[in-house]
């Protein structure tokens, strides 16, 4: 139950795949049949993640994967002297590049976050500055699953004169993506979030966006992303957006099941929470009231945003997550404490403190994300194996004992 | 060494080093489900580069080489490992109090401050918590049960030349009666043996010999990059070098640049040599910060006083008692009669008087090869 570090390709993207490494090998780049062949494919699936994101096929980029997304966008666009506005909860892909920005002249605005785990409108417009070149946040929070205004955002952004760019790996393939709704002039997507290989993303950089290179080389990419394409992966790519666009699509929704609440709308294309997303939700509802109905001194985190349809993040006061993902992964329940990108590190996770969570609580928080994949018997499964793994950890919990000792 | 019959789950303490990667063979061998945990106790990287720091550290305690070897050595046996996060508590309970020991002019331990306050906690709550009753370590140590007496008894291992009881006197009973020291019947080149012929790739792996967050072994380098790094000027302990007669001598930089005992570095900061023949530290005095220094033979003592006690052996020292007492890593234990000295302390008498008795070292007490007890030297 950890989608949101990766998800297993699907079959249907492996077999779209398996040509290309073999019996199809080509460098897209070359003259002969072999590379147009290679060729056709990229741009097949170029035109499949534009369909994915209501784009121009020739607004795409692909790149190595989510992180070279954001920081093709970030360093793509800024220049020493330039202003940058992002926020204090996006992924360290974007946190960090913002960082090594800053120490080159770029000057830079982290933009606080709710309790709520959402960045606000009115923050974006108390710092922006005449010299704000972008602004980035993210759609949807990958720990807390907290989605962000980026259709209002990004108005304000344009308003002032700023270029808009959204990090939306974890957005893609749960939620229907429009490029055109949202506004936004960058957008970052990863493939293995939505059951594509790891080491393959894109860029949607909308056409009037002038955007220098990370790298240096060939002409591939239109000059933005020189290296020999990954076509195998491409294909991949291509191959899961078309799968995430039907999955999306599914039935019409139901109003009264709608995953979490109607502010999703502003960034929806069509009318209703999608039919998979619809489920989805519901299955994580269910794993959440589930589990709190058995754990007292627990909650959600960010419960009051709306939320992207799989992802649940927990608090189980008085215990150490980093001993709970241990606890559970030996039963076989994968889940994480934070982001797996942290693990690991001292720090509780920024993204919980940003959003004014004590440190105990932080650490006392994990990440339960579900995929499309998840069925009824493994939340069945974690619904057992997480109340008992809580209830352990807390027995040796000398806080949770002084906690009860009190209550006594 | 006995384990019951029964597989229960047991914890790996895992480094990254020859003895705990072969503890775990050993213990895989045996057909006990085995977890693997590496505590991260410091970032070797923090530090890195500062003035007098070494630029990159590899081949220490919870470097990222280490924490490989142990990873690939869990992936060799097929047993799950966790790197588990304890930099806060190490920093706290460890770190800290070493420097600020060695700012009052004391020579500290700090891994028997990490085992007493931190290791062994820390492994034996994550290792229940994830449903392991036992942790396994590679120390050179025995324990076992002794019914007549109803306590756990902590005692020197096979392998003399490896002993780390000294590190060990603060384990409690309730540690003892969960911790496996499955090295402790074997001569560390069995251990190398066993650990090549469970196919390790690391068997030839150099010990380690050096304080885990000090590479380079140098505690005035590090004292100074640490302070800095924390914006914390080093406070001014200059101060007077004087003989036992009272008598000045010279000028000292700090006294944190002093340890009892010590003769290198100390020529240089007398302006005269008022009788021939090489000085030692005698005493460090951190209140007025003079450092008095005197003749080898003046190092002599034969008492000392010890507080910050653990028992293993007894359950409190009633009366006086025969012992051998242990004051540095390095040193022979030396017969002495304890004797209790108030709520929490000892006095120990030596029946010839030891060199270089230091403050904020720890006292371990031996009767033939138990360790009775030990506490930290005042």
């Amino acid at each position: 139950m950890d989608a949101n570090a990766t998800t297993p390709l699907l079959p249907e993207v492996l077999d779209a795949m398996r040509p290309f490494w073999m019996e199809a090998f080509g460098n897209a780049s070359s003259i002969h049949q072999q590379g147009q062949h290679a060729r056709a494919a990229i741009d097949r699936a170029r035109e499949s993640v534009a369909r994915l994101l209501n784009c121009r096929a020739a607004e795409l980029v692909f790149t190595s994967g989510g992180t070279e997304s954001d920081n093709l966008a970030l360093f793509g666009v800024l220049a020493p002297g330039d202003h940058l506005i992002t926020s204090g909860i996006e992924h360290h892909a974007v946190l960090h590049a913002a960082q090594a920005l800053a120490e080159r002249g770029v000057h830079v605005t982290f933009l606080p976050a709710t309790p709520h785990g959402v960045v606000e409108v009115a923050a974006l417009e108390a710092a922006l500055r005449p010299n704000t070149k972008l602004v980035s946040v993210m759609l949807a929070n990958n720990e807390t699953g907290a989605i962000q205004p980026v259709r209002e955002l990004a108005q304000v952004a344009h308003a002032a004169g700023a270029l808009f760019h959204t990090d939306a790996i974890q957005a893609a393939g749960k939620l229907p993506l429009d490029v055109q709704a949202l506004g936004c002039d960058l957008l970052s997507i990863s493939g293995h979030k939505m059951f594509a290989p790891q080491g393959v993303g894109a860029l949607f950089v909308r056409r009037n966006v002038r955007l220098r290179p990370l790298f240096f080389g060939g002409n591939h990419e239109r000059g933005r992303r020189p290296g020999t394409e990954n076509v195998a992966a491409i294909v991949g790519l291509g191959k899961a957006a078309e799968l995430a666009i039907s999955w999306l699509a599914g039935s019409p929704a139901n109003d009264a099941a709608r995953c979490d609440s109607a502010k999703i709308q502003p960034h929806v294309a069509g009318a209703g929470q999608p039919a998979g997303a619809q489920a989805l939700a519901a299955l994580r509802n269910r794993l959440e009231q589930g589990i709190l109905a058995q754990v007292p001194e627990a909650g959600v985190n960010a419960a009051a945003a709306p939320r992207v349809a799989n992802t649940s993040n927990l608090f189980f006061d008085h215990l150490e997550a980093e001993a709970l993902v241990i606890a559970l992964d030996l039963k076989g329940l994968a889940v994480s404490g934070g982001s797996a990108c942290q693990s690991g590190a001292t720090e509780p996770s920024h993204v919980l403190t940003a959003m004014g969570l004590s440190v105990a609580r932080a650490r006392a928080s994990v990440r339960l994300s579900l995929s499309r994949l998840t069925t009824d018997s493994e939340v069945a499964c974690a619904l057992d194996l997480v109340p008992a793994a809580v209830a352990q950890l807390r027995r040796l919990s000398p806080s949770w004992n002084k906690a009860m000792a009190v209550h006594a | 060494m006995s384990i019951a019959a029964q597989p229960e789950t047991i914890a790996v303490a895992m480094s990254g080093g020859v003895d705990s990667s072969a503890v775990a063979a050993l213990l895989r061998a045996q057909g006990h489900p085995l977890v693997g945990l590496t505590l991260q106790l410091w970032n070797q990287r923090r530090l890195a580069g500062r003035e007098g720091m070494p630029e990159t550290v590899a081949g220490r305690c919870c470097s990222i080489d280490d924490v490989y070897d142990a990873r690939r050595v869990a992936e060799h046996l097929g047993i799950p490992y966790y790197l588990v996060n304890q930099e806060a508590r190490f920093e706290s309970e460890v770190v800290r109090p070493f420097v600020d020991e060695y700012l009052a002019g004391r020579t500290p331990v700090p891994c028997t401050l990490c085992n007493n306050h931190l290791k062994f906690d820390a492994l034996l709550t994550t290792a229940r918590q994830i449903g392991a009753e036992r942790i396994a370590t590679g120390h050179y140590a025995r324990n076992r049960f002794d019914a007549a007496r109803g306590r756990w008894i902590l005692s020197r291992p096979e392998d003399k030349s490896k002993d780390q009881t000294y590190f060990l006197f603060g384990l409690t009973q309730a540690q003892l009666a969960r911790t496996l020291f499955p090295l402790g019947e074997m001569q560390k080149p069995t251990v190398r043996r066993m650990a090549a012929d469970a196919g390790l790739a690391l068997a030839e792996k150099p010990d380690s010999q050096e304080i885990c967050f000090i590479p380079g072994g140098s505690y005035a380098a590090f004292l100074a990059a640490y302070l800095d790094e924390q914006g914390q000027p080093l406070p001014d302990s200059s101060g007077e070098l004087v003989a036992t007669t009272g008598e000045v001598l010279g000028r000292h930089d700090g006294i944190h640049s002093f340890t009892v005992g010590q003769r290198k570095g100390l020529g240089g900061s007398l302006a005269v040599a008022p009788n021939s023949g090489p000085k030692y530290v005698l005493a460090i005095h951190p209140d007025s910060h003079r450092v008095t220094v005197g003749s080898d033979d003046q190092l002599l003592a034969r008492d000392l006083r010890a507080n910050r006690l653990n028992w293993i052996a007894v359950a409190r020292l009633a009366g006086e008692m025969r012992v051998q007492v242990k004051i540095r890593h390095r040193h022979e234990p030396a017969w002495a009669t304890l004797a209790p000295e108030g709520d929490d302390c000892v006095r120990a008498r030596f029946d010839q008087p030891q060199r270089a008795i230091t403050p904020g070292q720890a006292a371990v007490f031996y009767k033939d090869d138990e360790i009775v007890g030990g506490g930290w030297i005042v």
